[in-house]
């Protein structure tokens, strides 16, 4: 009897020190749920904005999205998200966010800008896990290397343009690094693709918001 | 022993016993986050935050909680002052929290705090508690520092960078580069440079110590220092 009561109250205890810490929890993300999705908003659009000047646009960029897919062009079994901007109703520029699968050492996720005409307006890495000091050159941080992207488009250059110059492209590959940055070539070029290929589609399908923005994490 | 010696639990905490330099615990996010002066702080101040919670968390609760339940309820109450802190760093450092985001939660797994817990703040009252979670932490978070800056001086050349992350815009410009036009030591930033360095700081450590213990051993006077070889 002692044993089953003394068995009980512990029981209990254990249960009112759970139902305890979860409460603070709760309580914690309660306060804090909004700020940070907030936070996480801002630093999207702060992220965007650097590809496309604010500026240029006067829709929300991070409501206005669709989903597309196409793992052969945008590198992702998963359905990849396009933001779209627009001035005055009219269509200014995309961004989609692909990934290219054949980097060093696991997914590349990018932001690729490209004007309404198949310019592009920047180039973006998101995240890697490329070496640090060898392939993380690709990385706004660490050099300027994807700013050699702007002003480009599909036929500028040709196809064999659109490559690393060790592979006879137009594009730096860094000292004891080719992989990456191939691999982000490669990526671009086939996001230039995608566009051409679904403008209008990329631009006439309805707004499909996001629940969470998908490239908020680094 | 004096029943709450602080000076005592203060040299434990930051020499003797030091978490991170004796006990060898916490080593996950320990080596992870440490390639920066900035990063090793962060964390360091998470943990000592934590530390500190928890142990003056146990020490209040030592009297309520019975022997066979101890663990699951110091565990619980480790992983919400955890999950706590991870959101509170999330919505007010988020630039931070996307650099050390996945190595916050990870603090729970951080064996040194739930060794305090067991081992100190729940057979000690309030007082002790804290100031052993203080101790401990300092100690932790100063071996953090320490190799981060090791790390990225002779990783990168600089000294808190990204301090702005941390303290705010005017921290800004608090970045300092130690070596102009640096190329980089790779080793230092990888994961291997993180096991050699805190390997480099033990070694450190047990030399002073036995220094220390020589200079006791043969009197103030005569001093044959002996030439330890580091490394």
């Amino acid at each position: 009897m002692v044993l089953i009561r003394h068995m009980l109250v512990t029981a209990l205890l254990l249960g009112v020190f759970a139902v305890l810490g979860t409460g603070m929890v709760a309580l914690t993300h309660h306060n804090t749920e909004e700020r940070i999705e907030q936070n996480e908003r801002d630093y999207l659009q702060r992220t965007l904005n650097t590809l496309i000047p604010p500026s240029e646009y006067d829709n929300v960029l991070y409501e206005d999205t669709i989903t597309v897919e196409s793992r052969e062009l945008l590198g992702s079994k998963k359905p990849v998200v396009i933001y779209r901007a627009r001035k005055n109703g009219k269509p200014v520029a995309a961004i989609l966010t692909p990934v290219a699968p054949d980097g060093y050492s696991g997914n590349i996720k990018l932001l690729v800008a490209i004007r309404h005409n198949g310019e592009i307006m920047g180039v973006r890495v998101v995240s890697h896990l490329e070496t640090p000091g060898l392939g993380d050159g690709i990385d706004i941080a660490k050099s300027d290397w994807i700013k050699s992207f702007n002003g480009h488009s599909l036929d500028n250059p040709d196809e064999l343009g659109w490559r690393v110059e060790k592979d006879g492209g137009i594009f730096d590959q860094f000292t004891g690094a080719t992989i990456s940055p191939r691999a982000v070539v490669k990526a671009v070029y086939n996001s230039l693709k995608y566009y051409q290929q679904h403008r209008d589609e990329i631009f006439g399908l309805p707004e499909q918001p996001q629940k969470e923005p998908s490239h908020g994490a680094a | 022993m004096a029943q709450h010696d602080y000076s005592e639990i203060t040299r434990q905490g930051l020499w003797k016993n030091n978490p991170a330099l004796v006990q060898i615990l916490g080593l996950c996010p320990l080596l992870a986050v440490t390639s920066t002066v900035v990063n090793g702080l962060a964390l360091g101040l998470a943990t000592l935050l934590t530390l500190i919670l928890s142990n003056v968390t146990v020490s209040l609760i030592r009297h309520y909680v019975s022997p066979e339940i101890r663990i699951p309820v110091f565990v619980l109450v480790i992983a919400s002052i955890v999950t706590v802190i991870e959101l509170a760093m999330h919505a007010y450092f988020h630039e931070l929290y996307l650099i050390l985001g996945i190595f916050i939660p990870l603090i729970v797994t951080n064996c040194s705090i739930i060794a305090r817990a067991e081992a100190y703040a729940s057979k000690n009252p309030v007082g002790p508690a804290f100031v052993d979670g203080l101790m401990m932490g300092i100690g932790f978070a100063a071996v953090l520092i320490v190799l981060g800056g090791m790390r990225e001086v002779l990783g990168q050349g600089t000294l808190f960078a990204n301090a702005h992350l941390l303290l705010g815009e005017m921290a800004r410009g608090f970045e300092v580069i130690v070596i102009e036009d640096y190329r980089g030591f790779l080793l230092a930033i990888l994961p291997p440079g993180a096991f050699i360095g805190l390997g480099l700081l033990i070694a450190l450590k047990n030399v002073i110590d036995s220094r220390q213990e020589k200079r006791l051993q043969t009197a103030p006077a005569v001093s044959t220092e002996a030439t330890a070889g580091t490394a």
